[in-house]
């Protein structure tokens, strides 16, 4: 193990605190947008935890997330009011144009599909957020529309 | 005490045993498809519901209480259990003519027993795919009722760390650290998973097509052993009580299954504990610094030392096991003595064990012969499979005899199969190298039985031997730790010599044994203390009877030393009987 590396540093940081497993992983996820499998072995390593432990943590929480995400993360919101609008169609429009399930992203990393209860403007509903930006009283033929603006947006970026 | 009236019985049951426990003195076996006495409960499956003063409870998790009363069986209580089956039910596959567990399935009886006819509920099975990454025991999510058994007996019975949960809720699965391989894993194949699992979620990798093949081919010579522990299980497969000691009626039936040779493991045992106890009487006298010396005829712990002991690789007896010295002896001193051709001969061996179907590949050492020593490895469950396809009626059969020059034991070979064993016969065997005397008593109580760590202290002609017997890897963990802070502190060693099984009891108890319901056996199936104290009784006694129980009396195994392998501990014993340790790395390569 690379004593110097964010994971070394973490787990030394960590390391004599009961129950602190969490703590330092999401300092990883922290820096890194995820936690990749070489942090997860290095503070196994430095923590003396072991790692079936720490993959039961990991997957246990929807928070942690274990692969890089995608450049624009798709929230369509499956809340009550949305949920009874339609949203679930429009997820399976999102998953059939971008070939991913839920919690997943595109093998580009250009998008990352998720779906999250309530994101708190119901009088919108159904309701899409991506990247910070709200899209209300979505319909599924809006999806490759939106699609397509961030594929626009990110290709001016480079 | 404490005293409660269980379905209007009086019991009175010590503070902070459960109801579920309790229940038995009212002669009540509650049902439950997770709690197991090895474990700790997970009230995970729901089964065991009772009504205490009228509420409905868990009873595998509920301590009982002064004044309590508890129903445990009512229309009530008998509806919501069926109702819990069915949700259980309706997350497994319903694919009983398929499954290698079917007829010893805890969950199977239970569908039985509660009369489920028809599916109510839409089935929610999800199709995993299997890992028989490790080739010794398949893991089958899709079997799985998350009861959370082997979890509980892979951390922190065995304290391995090879299994965990994945996911939550209805995405729950079991599996390596993030879904990798088992092979990937610190998993030592024991499978005492296997032999705690209610379903067929894990079982044992099954190679009897294999053998059948080979049995079936005119041009081979088939040559099989049989290890200590398996004449004392498989019995109960067929009616006899647990511990029944059926040596003459294996060795029948194996020679009815078409093996043209029968040979015992036992032979090897003895063969190990010549070389073993020359080992240790080397290392006590000439070079103490080389001690303790662990035993390694248990290929889990080899695989554990080999995976995650790395500082204690160098106090591992070379020898190889019992299994492994017979299979290098029949492809060349038997070969050679019978002139047969040894790459038309197949070595098969059946064993308690999930873990040496890899130790027959563990290395190159295990290809001494020039060929592959020992070809397949058979766990117990998968001969009584072979018998019975074969309609051999076991019952019936008459008492055999094995056959020569690998088949003669002593006693001490045959207690090779229960913890405490291979350290008391080595210890009979040292001991006359040491002194040429014979020890005046053969038995040594202090490392006989159950308890997790044994200690002994043996004095040898004004020397006291420091002995430890450590049984269930939980243990193993223990007994390094105490030679690890001695070494660092520059202390005395706390043993000299220490005896290693990977599952509680021994070999006995191994993750290939059969898993049977004997009429007037308490619930679960598969292995409980008491299963385990009657099988070693059963390996103890033939012991206790023999005529010869010295290992170094074998006259068998004197007359291959005499005609072959010359010295006891040279060189030639050493290329044939002795192995070499690696240092190898669990989850090095993730899958991307």
């Amino acid at each position: 193990m690379d004593n110097n590396s964010l994971a070394a540093q973490v787990a030394a940081k960590w390391h004599k605190k009961r129950g602190s497993l969490i703590m330092a992983l999401h300092e990883i996820q922290g820096v890194k947008g995820y936690v990749p499998w070489e942090d997860a072995t290095a503070i196994a390593e430095g923590m003396g935890i072991p790692l079936a432990r720490i993959y039961e943590v990991l997957t246990f929480y929807n928070f942690f997330k274990l692969d890089a995400p995608g450049k624009a993360v798709i929230s369509v919101c499956t809340g009550t009011a949305c949920y009874l609008k339609g949203n679930d169609k429009v997820l399976e429009e999102f998953k059939k144009e971008l070939g991913v399930g839920e919690g997943e992203s595109t093998p580009d990393r250009m998008f990352h599909l998720q779906s999250v209860r309530c994101v708190g403007c119901c009088g919108l509903a159904p309701v899409c957020v991506v990247n910070g930006k709200t899209y209300g009283r979505m319909t599924p033929d809006q999806v490759r529309g939106i699609l397509n603006e961030w594929r626009e947006k990110f290709k001016n970026e480079e | 005490m404490v005293k409660l009236k269980i379905d209007n019985f009086d019991v009175e049951v010590p503070a902070g045993t459960t109801i579920l426990d309790a229940a038995r003195q009212a002669h009540i076996d509650i049902p439950t498809l997770c709690k197991h006495p090895d474990v700790d409960p997970s009230a995970g499956c729901g089964m065991c519901i009772v009504k205490v003063n009228g509420r409905i409870m868990r009873s595998c998790c509920t301590p009982v209480a002064e004044g309590m009363q508890v129903i445990t069986g009512d229309a009530e209580i008998v509806d919501v259990r069926r109702t819990v089956l069915e949700l259980i039910l309706s997350n497994h596959p319903n694919a009983c003519l398929t499954c290698i567990r079917s007829g010893h399935c805890e969950l199977q009886d239970m569908a039985n027993v509660f009369g489920i006819e028809a599916a109510k509920l839409p089935n929610l099975t999800k199709k995993w795919e299997k890992d028989e990454s490790t080739k010794a025991i398949v893991l089958d999510p899709s079997k799985c009722i998350i009861c959370g058994r082997c979890v509980e007996v892979c951390q922190n019975q065995q304290n391995v760390w090879a299994l965990s949960y994945l996911n939550r809720g209805l995405a729950t699965r079991v599996t390596a650290a993030g879904g990798i391989p088992l092979a990937d894993s610190p998993c030592i194949k024991c499978g005492q998973c296997s032999a705690h699992c209610p379903t067929g979620a894990i079982v044992e990798y099954d190679e009897t097509q294999k053998v059948w093949e080979m049995l079936r081919d005119p041009n081979i010579t088939t040559v099989v052993q049989i290890a200590p522990a398996v004449r004392v299980a498989i019995g109960e497969e067929f009616g006899f009580d647990f511990g029944e000691n059926l040596t003459g009626k294996t060795y029948a039936a194996l020679r009815r299954l078409g093996f043209d040779r029968v040979f015992d493991t036992n032979f090897g045992a003895d063969l190990t504990v010549v070389e073993e106890a020359t080992e240790f009487v080397r290392r006590f006298t000439e070079s103490p610094e080389s001690l303790p010396m662990f035993t390694s005829c248990c290929p889990a712990w080899v695989d554990m030392l080999e995976k995650t002991q790395h500082d204690m690789i160098e106090y591992f007896s070379t020898c190889k096991s019992p299994q492994s010295m017979v299979g290098a002896l029949a492809k060349t001193y038997y070969a050679e003595k019978a002139a047969i051709d040894p790459a038309k001969m197949r070595v098969v061996s059946v064993m308690p064990c999930t873990a040496k179907k890899w130790e027959i590949v563990r290395s190159k050492d295990m290809s001494c012969s020039g060929y592959q020593d020992i070809d397949v490895s058979l766990t117990t469950r998968e001969l009584c499979r072979m018998i019975k396809q074969a309609g051999i009626d076991f019952r019936s059969l008459p008492e055999e005899e094995a056959d020569s020059p690998l088949g003669e034991y002593s006693g001490a070979g045959t207690i090779f199969g229960v913890t405490g064993g291979v350290m008391t016969a080595a210890l009979r065997t040292a001991y006359y190298y040491i002194t040429g005397e014979e020890l005046g008593e053969l038995n040594f109580k202090e490392i006989e039985g159950l308890e997790g760590i044994k200690e002994a202290e043996i004095e040898i002609k004004g020397q006291k031997v420091k002995v430890a017997v450590a049984h269930g890897c939980g243990n193993i963990q223990i007994v390094l730790d105490r030679i690890r802070a001695a070494q660092a502190a520059g202390e005395p060693l706390p043993y000299q010599f220490v005896e290693v099984m990977a599952c509680r009891g021994g070999c006995i108890s191994g993750g290939g044994q059969p898993r049977v319901m004997l009429p007037g056996q308490s619930k679960p199936r598969g292995i409980t203390d008491d299963i385990r104290r009657k099988r070693s009784r059963g390996l103890l006694c033939e012991d206790e009877c023999a005529q010869n129980r010295l290992s170094h009396h074998n006259e068998s195994v004197k007359t291959l030393y005499k005609e072959y392998l010359g010295e006891i501990g040279g060189e030639k014993a050493h290329h044939l009987l002795h192995t070499h340790y690696f240092i190898r790395e669990c989850y090095n390569k993730k899958e991307s």
